[in-house]
């Protein structure tokens, strides 16, 4: 999809023929399939708005972050303890509380990441991640340690007050709702990000991705637009973290440990790094297949594992990116 | 009056002066051609003055300003651009993308995340103008690393002068290229920049193309500029013959610059 | 004062195993370009390979048995290396870096998951070995023989490794290969041959770490994982691709460890993750890097 938009412009007709059935399918669903299912199409859903966070750096700008944990680690806390501390329960108030949180540590981060590409960047981001999964970790009259801070949806109100999960019956409504409120903040994370990559910003991050030196050469602050887009990945990465709480109803350390940095970087690639939509496609199918893993085997990440290295060496343009060139091919014939 | 001056410019690689010495002037609108044998500091005299690399001393003074210790960035908003010898452009961008790219920067809207850069549309026209003077307009939908060797060297010059530079650094563009194309795109950089009034500083091997377009020729030996004159003066020259139609002998050193 | 003493035996037996974790990390990304992220897990598969063949060929036979068997794990992770090399990072050497790491993610997966599988989820040990060798007096307190064993350990690996890397033939061939591997390959190097030697060599290295750590501490599971976050910071302090720089970020990191948990327990790993970080923002190259 990217590509054909980078070559005439995007044909907006086109987009929206593809888009609205699918939205149309993702409204309906809750009155086709069980509670669980939405819940795991949730789950997707906040994963792939930390996908399209992350590859904002690893497709566009051609930067391998391996410290995304950080910043959805960061945005889960920062709702825990409001939550917790401030018996806050106002999902919005998570939200731009956790978003304000994310926001100046990835703005921090990210200052000093940026001083570098390639394998050190990913080293610096890395090592990053693993100071706030120490400090989660040890301090644990603060965070919970390993136990972690439970986040029970039963305080939890949704727009403003307006929605709440009292008394009422309640998993299933929460899930429902949760569901649709999740899918509104990705429907809009989807039409920002895609803004963001087809915006003079974007094209400047496309071009210090296939060429620093030449960029430079034309005016491009590289490692000021390097900062803002970390910036703007983070954030996004954070939104899916605060999302992930209420869901999840428990944080713990687990999500800042570099190994969940690992999955967000599996589930891009999964579904193709150099394509708008792969980082979505890729966390929606990840999700699925991880639940479908633990619960089928004990050894479930050997099965990922096995995923991945068929990925790498036989589809490496992920999902996506394998669809659209049959795809092409199918067209060409 | 004079848009470019160096004065007593320095650049050494350890034991090797790339650039030594060199005071050079470059008056508005001139169209001059660096020459000389390789390693004779051109490339690194051009990489100087647009800030790839840093002097290790002298001055250089454009528009009367001292410009020495700026960065590219600064350079390239002061109105100094320049080509690259190995073409240098954005691979996995269409050749449309790479023109409005420039353009984007030249304007100051690249830092701008919240606009369809499509529907720029005044960007848009001038980018499709841009290619048609190029004649690259059947080739706007390519992507860079698909296009053939001579519309790559083109397109290379072609963003360098959608900045709208004052001064245009052109780094060998037709090195690569087969005689029958060199002199089309000779033609059509010649064209674009005596058209729009840029000065041009060229940096050329083929003696034929030096001796058609250039209003002035610079040879430089050894780092250090070793004579310059009109076309004809170059040519009536007969020291300059001996190092360019010669084997450029023993003084020139192997590093390529 | 005595405490002093066991404290700094403490840090140097933990930098040897850092050491040999690091120095085999480092190793790789100096000749390959690859940084493994499975290394850490190589590391503990030696640990259960040699636990597991103390326990199953040693138990109630002569000490020297066990020490017989203690390179069980390093070799066995050499083999791993030899063939990990071929098959799975070869194909990837003409992508980007991120395909490298990435495999190597993939291989951390399923190496955690065979370990899990193999050895199941129980600790193994071999303590068998600390306990008969006994301990030494060091003032008034007493101090395990195998810790001392092991620093001797680390100490000659550090010595073999260099000698191994400066002094012979396949040392000059490696260091070719790692400056520019093109030109090596020009020359009529077998590229492919030294890569599979220094990858196995590498694997070696972490896997003789686990080996020699396993006497003193249980192989458990997620123990690679923990330990690679530490060699990284290691060679990030001591520059990556350099084999002094392991050595010093070793020693450093093991000191700081041993008197962080003295002293500010909580923020201790959080304090050498931002000394790593400083130092690539400072000296991207390492203390002891050539730039």
């Amino acid at each position: 999809m990217q590509n054909d938009a980078s070559r005439t412009g995007p044909s907006m007709l086109l987009i929206l023929a593809c888009v609205i059935p699918i939205l149309v399918v993702l409204v309906a669903l809750p009155k086709f399939v069980d509670t669980y299912q939405i819940q795991l199409l949730t789950y997707g859903l906040i994963y792939a708005i930390a996908g399209l966070g992350f590859n904002l750096l690893l497709g566009y700008t051609g930067l391998l972050s391996f410290g995304h944990s950080a910043y959805f680690g960061l945005g889960a806390y920062s709702a825990a303890f409001m939550a917790k501390y401030f018996g806050v329960g106002s999902m919005e108030i998570y939200i731009l509380g956790g978003l304000l949180i994310t926001g100046l540590v990835s703005a921090a981060f990210g200052y000093i990441c940026v001083r570098h590409t390639r394998i050190f960047f990913g080293i610096l981001t890395l090592a990053l991640s693993q100071v706030l999964w120490t400090l989660a970790y040890k301090f644990f009259w603060v965070t919970g340690g390993t136990d972690g801070l439970r986040v029970p949806f039963a305080n939890l109100t949704l727009l403003g007050g307006l929605i709440d999960f009292k008394g009422r019956d309640t998993y299933q409504a929460f899930t429902q709702s949760y569901y649709y409120y999740v899918l509104f903040l990705f429907c809009i994370c989807t039409v920002f990000m895609w803004v963001i990559v087809h915006s003079p910003f974007g094209k400047a991050l496309q071009a210090i991705r296939d060429n620093e030196t030449r960029a430079q050469f034309l005016g491009v602050r590289i490692r000021h637009y390097r900062w803002f887009a970390f910036l703007l990945s983070g954030s996004f990465t954070g939104l899916a973290g605060i999302l992930w709480v209420p869901l999840n109803g428990l944080v713990t350390p687990d999500i800042l440990y570099w190994p969940f940095s690992g999955e967000i970087v599996f589930m891009t690639v999964l579904g193709g790094f150099r394509t708008f939509t792969g980082p979505i496609v890729g966390a929606v199918v990840f999700n699925y297949l991880k639940v479908y893993a633990v619960a089928s085997t004990a050894y479930w990440q050997l099965l990922l594992g096995v995923v991945l290295v068929v990925l790498v060496l036989a589809l490496p343009t992920g999902i996506v990116g394998t669809l659209s060139r049959l795809f092409g091919k199918f067209r060409k014939r | 009056m004079n848009l470019l001056e160096t004065i007593n410019l320095k650049k050494y690689f350890g034991e090797t002066h790339a650039v030594d010495n060199v005071s050079l002037t470059i008056a508005e609108r001139e169209f001059v051609s660096l020459v000389g044998p390789n390693g004779a500091g051109k490339t690194t005299l051009v990489n100087v003055v647009s800030a790839l690399f840093r002097s290790d001393s002298g001055k250089i003074l454009f528009k009367g300003d001292d410009i020495t210790h700026t960065s590219v960035t600064e350079r390239v908003k002061a109105g100094i651009a320049r080509s690259f010898q190995i073409v240098n452009l954005f691979d996995d961008l269409t050749a449309f993308d790479n023109v409005t790219l420039a353009i984007f920067s030249r304007q100051g809207k690249t830092g701008n995340p919240a606009t369809l850069a499509h529907l720029d549309h005044e960007v848009s026209a001038e980018a499709d103008a841009v290619l048609a003077q190029f004649n690259l307009t059947s080739k706007r939908k390519e992507h860079a690393r698909d296009l053939a060797q001579g519309e790559r060297k083109l397109l290379d010059v072609a963003l360098a002068y959608a900045l709208k530079p004052k001064l245009l650094f052109l780094d060998e563009p037709t090195s690569g290229v087969s005689t029958r194309d060199k002199g089309q795109i000779m033609d059509t950089i010649a064209s674009v920049v005596r058209g729009e009034g840029i000065t041009a500083v060229i940096i050329e091997h083929d003696m034929d193309v030096v001796f058609k377009y250039s209003d002035r020729i610079v040879v430089m030996q050894q780092g250090a500029i070793l004579a310059q004159g009109t076309p004809d003066a170059i040519r009536n020259n007969d020291q300059v013959a001996m190092i360019l139609l010669g084997t450029s002998g023993p003084d020139a050193f192997t590093r390529k610059d | 004062m005595d405490i002093l003493i066991i404290q700094i035996l403490n840090s140097i037996f933990y930098a040897c195993i850092l050491f040999l974790i690091a120095a085999g990390l480092s190793l790789i990304y100096g000749v390959m370009r690859i940084i493994n992220l499975a290394h850490g897990s190589l590391y503990a598969l030696g640990a259960y390979v040699t636990a597991w063949a103390i326990g199953t060929f040693a138990a109630g036979a002569p000490l020297w048995v066990s020490f017989l068997l203690l390179p069980a794990g390093a070799v066995v992770v050499a083999a791993v290396g030899a063939a990990i090399e071929p098959t799975l990072l070869r194909p990837l050497y003409n992508r980007p870096e991120e395909y490298q790491l990435l495999i190597t993610f993939a291989l951390l997966l399923i190496l955690e998951d065979a370990m899990h599988f193999l050895f199941g989820g129980t600790p193994l040990t071999a303590g068998a070995v600390i306990d008969s060798m006994g301990t030494m007096p060091i003032m008034n307190l007493r101090y395990p023989v195998y810790n001392l064993l092991v620093i001797a350990i680390g100490i000659a690996a550090a010595v073999f490794l260099w000698a191994f890397i400066y002094r012979t033939k396949f040392g000059v061939i490696l260091r070719a290969t790692s400056q520019n591997m093109r030109m090596a390959s020009a020359l009529g190097l077998n590229v492919k041959r030294v890569y599979v030697q220094a990858f196995a060599l590498g694997c070696f290295m972490a896997g003789l770490g686990g080996a020699v750590v396993v006497p003193a501490q249980a192989a458990v599971l997620g123990m690679g994982i923990e330990a690679l976050i530490l060699a990284f910071v290691v060679v990030v302090i001591g520059g990556l691709g350099s084999l002094e720089g392991a050595l010093i970020g070793a020693l450093i990191v093991s000191f700081v460890r041993t008197a962080g948990i003295q002293f500010f327990p909580e923020i201790e790993l959080a304090v050498l993750y931002l000394i790593a970080a400083v130092v690539l923002l400072v000296r991207p190259t390492g203390l002891s890097g050539r730039a």
